[in-house]
């Protein structure tokens, strides 16, 4: 019996299904804002605080003086890569609430590209994250933050940031796919959101830190990205953290699109 | 009575399983299920909460995949070709399948989308199905403000979109009030109508019998029986009537009026006594009361549900309710 009509083959659509869902995708973010403002508003705070409530002390601890826009100048491309970091959280949480929702089973028995789920989820992220990098650089501008960086020198940023905002995005579908709760996935996700921005160079020089956090700062992505957004747009030393920063986002984008993949492909729950 | 349909099948089948199981960690859930749908029909699939219906609709619409047998869906193997299912068939879950987050508009521009229709066909059939469904005026809303019923019918519009050749409803009508209830019946038969085929899941007897040319009894895993309404009927034992007395002389003088076919219980004070439930029948048994001069202090009708055909064809209760026969 079947075999009774010769098996068919469906035409694939991977572009125009990846570009519907992410239509899906913005049209949520657009009914529901507040995870979005969330997003501006976490390292713009971090941003305040670290400026005018630390800045003082921290710039006379680097060696500033006390000047505070010489710290304004260190951490504006912590609070950069921070804003990127917070984006993961609402990426994990609307990622685990989508696969609950019975719109995502009837996605699965569809003829659409199964992987297009998944991309319109990073995709929409990606852009609303970029948005965020524009606000953010506007309120570190307004707050005095100067750069003697070139068109050139702001494009590789931008560049880096969107790299970084790729790697993290997948990293963060593959935790909300694999967390149980919506939950769960915010808590998933913090390394990236928060602990790992911390230790790393973007708030204080790793100089500053003990022993073996130090080593592990020294080593760990965040720093090298850190470092490669400052020497861009402060004129710091950048040495080989550029192709590092590359690398490091190409292999987390690879680990995290793979283990999405896998996981999105198995029996929902 | 069992599945099988013997070799002399002719109509070809819309969809086709034979031993299909399933099982999460020691827990079977479907313990090697036979079925055979000719194309445009409506089948049925019959049982209480927790038998295996949404799991055999999981399967059958590729949302999930089998632990073993095998199927096929419009023609083409489950395992092989899924794709080429997923083309043919339209699924409407327990849990309604729609973005609450969108309007009911978008929500079937997006299946327009999804299913690479052009701009303007999408737009026609998105009017055309929102217009048959009764959600014009609801359009412009967000789904997440629909009613059961309401959110229900846009399930279904969505489903139609792709012009599915084979539907899968779970449970399509659980939790809808009476009138929700008969508007999806009518949908239901309007869509057979088209020449489409239904796999239908409920738990209730009536609408299985309502709809169905063929229905299945699924009960713990197992297809208990499987006929047209009518054969499944007759599996059932007739229907009753139960009558209740204030003492027991009542009850004596309506046991001897009523005769041998009655079954008194006389703790009860209650006598039970086969009756079809139709009005002549029932006139008949009061008639046969007035002449013997007693009035009963209750009568309840009792007629055929699930719960006769589980005991019928299980020889236990569909559920928990355990009654004397």
């Amino acid at each position: 019996m079947s075999d009774l009509m010769s098996p068919r083959t469906v035409a694939a659509h991977p572009l125009r299904d990846s570009l519907t869902m992410l239509r899906r995708n913005l049209l949520h973010a657009r009914r529901y804002p507040s995870m979005t403002i969330g997003v501006t508003g976490m390292p713009v705070i971090m941003l305040l605080l670290f400026v005018y409530v630390f800045g003082t002390a921290l710039s006379t601890g680097l060696g500033g003086g006390g000047d505070r826009s010489a710290y304004i100048a260190y951490v504006v491309p912590g609070i950069l890569l921070m804003t990127v970091g917070s984006g993961t959280v609402p990426t994990a949480v609307a990622v685990c609430t989508d696969m609950a929702e019975g719109v995502v089973a009837r996605f699965r028995t569809m003829a659409i590209s199964r992987s297009s789920v998944l991309v319109g989820h990073v995709v929409g992220s990606v852009i609303q994250t970029m948005i965020s990098l524009v606000l953010v650089t506007g309120v570190a501008l307004a707050i005095g933050f100067r750069s003697d960086a070139g068109a050139v020198e702001w494009l590789a940023a931008a560049g880096v940031l969107a790299l970084v905002c790729c790697a993290l995005t997948w990293l963060a579908v593959g935790m909300g796919l694999a967390s149980p709760t919506p939950e769960a996935a915010s808590n998933a996700v913090l390394p990236l959101s928060f602990l790992l921005p911390f230790i790393s160079s973007a708030f204080v020089p790793v100089d500053a830190m003990p022993g073996w956090i130090r080593w592990f700062a020294d080593y760990q992505p965040f720093t090298t990205v850190v470092e490669t957004l400052r020497g861009l747009l402060t004129g710091t030393e950048i040495g080989h953290n550029g192709w590092l920063s590359v690398a490091w986002c190409l292999a987390i984008t690879l680990l995290g699109f793979v283990w999405s993949q896998r996981r999105f492909a198995r029996d929902p729950r | 009575m069992t599945s099988r349909d013997g070799t002399g099948v002719t109509a070809p089948a819309a969809i086709a399983a034979e031993g299909l199981r399933k099982a999460y960690g020691d827990k079977v859930v479907l313990d090697g299920i036979d079925l055979h749908v000719p194309q445009g029909t409506i089948f049925s699939l019959l049982g209480p909460n927790g038998a295996g219906k949404t799991t055999t609709v999981q399967i059958l619409s590729t949302l999930i995949t089998a632990d073993g047998g095998r199927a096929s869906v419009a023609g083409h193997d489950l395992a092989a070709a899924p794709q080429a299912v997923r083309a043919a068939i339209g699924v409407t879950g327990q849990f309604s399948a729609v973005d609450n987050m969108i309007t009911g508009e978008e929500n079937m521009a997006l299946m327009a989308d999804l299913h690479h229709l052009g701009r303007r066909e999408g737009k026609r059939i998105t009017a055309e199905l929102l217009d048959r469904f009764d959600l014009v005026a609801a359009a412009k809303k967000p789904a997440s403000t629909y009613s059961g019923g309401m959110r229900r019918r846009l399930d279904i519009a969505m489903t139609l979109v792709g012009s599915p050749r084979v539907i899968f409803l779970d449970e399509p009508t659980t939790g809808l009030d009476p009138r929700s209830r008969h508007t999806m019946w009518e949908i239901i038969r309007d869509l057979v109508a088209g020449g489409v085929t239904v796999f239908l899941t409920t738990q209730y007897l009536e609408e299985a019998d309502q709809l169905a040319d063929r229905i299945a009894v699924l009960s713990r895993g197992r297809l208990a029986a499987q006929g047209t309404p009518e054969e499944l009927k007759r599996l059932v034992p007739g229907g009753h009537v139960r009558l209740t007395f204030a003492d027991p002389a009542a009850l004596a003088a309506a046991y001897r009026a009523l005769g041998d076919g009655a079954a008194a219980d006389e703790e009860g004070l209650s006598l039970r006594v086969p009756n079809d439930g139709s009005v002549h029948a029932l006139r008949a048994l009061l008639d046969g009361l007035d002449r013997a001069a007693v009035t009963p202090e209750a009568l309840t009708v009792h007629t055929p549900d699930l719960d006769d055909v589980f005991f019928a064809v299980t020889g236990r209760p569909g559920n928990d309710k355990v009654e004397a026969r």
